[in-house]
């Protein structure tokens, strides 16, 4: 005899497994993404807009100027703090 | 860590500058050929700490004060807000390219295709470049010869 908690925890495996077994059947073909109309959007512009030959700096810079914003903040912040940690007392 | 023998301090002396002329080669040319800022910038801070590696973390600090790559630092970020601030200055939005089309500064625009560009190319990218790069360069080597010198003196207390 399983206990009410044995059966609550199959009953609620199975609804995952079902999730996840519906989810891998409906992923699309690899390289056939369902909207590419940005990715094309920037393979098309990128070097007429940003003016590089190199579209993933284009894209880093210019189109996700505020990522790259955020990535030297946190940068900056671990390097204060790992400078604050191991600083010298004043003699 | 206080200094390796002769040998390695000899061969390291001669492999830093083709590691810097490398790193600093990716974040020159990040708007052409792939790498970057953050790339080119951890390429010439590893070259940073092998010479503090190979010399030891006693004879850097009395070449490069702490304080000056932490000023260096904050110049470089600096530089990248203020490059992007100008962008909504001169041109339409914050980080906006406004030097592409100008025929002078970095804003020659290149053919639609994979065809070769000179570096004259990219607007505002090769400064960003160059901030960035400042920055990674100078964070990534004042973490390692904090470190390495906090080690040290605990050693030499013992």
């Amino acid at each position: 005899m399983m206990s009410k908690r044995n059966i609550a925890a199959i009953i609620f495996f199975a609804i995952v497994a079902v999730f996840f077994i519906f989810s891998a059947l409906m992923v699309h073909p690899f390289g056939d993404p369902d909207s590419k109309d940005m990715d094309e959007y920037i393979i098309d512009h990128t070097q007429e807009e940003t003016g590089a030959n190199n579209g993933v700096t284009g894209v880093v810079f210019d189109y996700r100027g505020f990522d790259t914003l955020g990535e030297a903040t946190v940068l900056f912040t671990a390097v204060a703090g790992v400078i604050m940690i191991f600083r010298r007392k004043k003699k | 860590m206080s200094g390796m023998s002769r040998i390695v301090k000899t061969i390291c002396s001669s492999i830093f500058p083709l590691i810097m002329i490398y790193g600093l080669y990716v974040i020159a040319h990040g708007h052409l050929t792939p790498g970057g800022g953050f790339q080119g910038g951890a390429i010439v801070a590893s070259a940073l700490t092998m010479m503090l590696v190979a010399y030891g973390s006693i004879w850097t600090m009395g070449k490069i004060k702490e304080k000056n790559l932490s000023l260096l630092e904050s110049l470089g970020g600096i530089c990248f807000i203020l490059l992007a601030i100008l962008g909504l200055g001169f041109g339409t939005s914050f980080f906006n390219n406004f030097l592409v089309g100008n025929e002078f500064l970095f804003g020659v625009v290149p053919a639609t295709g994979s065809a070769a560009a000179n570096i004259n190319t990219g607007g505002i990218l090769p400064l960003m470049n160059f901030s960035v790069g400042l920055k990674v360069i100078v964070g990534l080597f004042a973490i390692v010869l904090v470190m390495a010198y906090a080690s040290t003196v605990k050693e030499v207390k013992k």
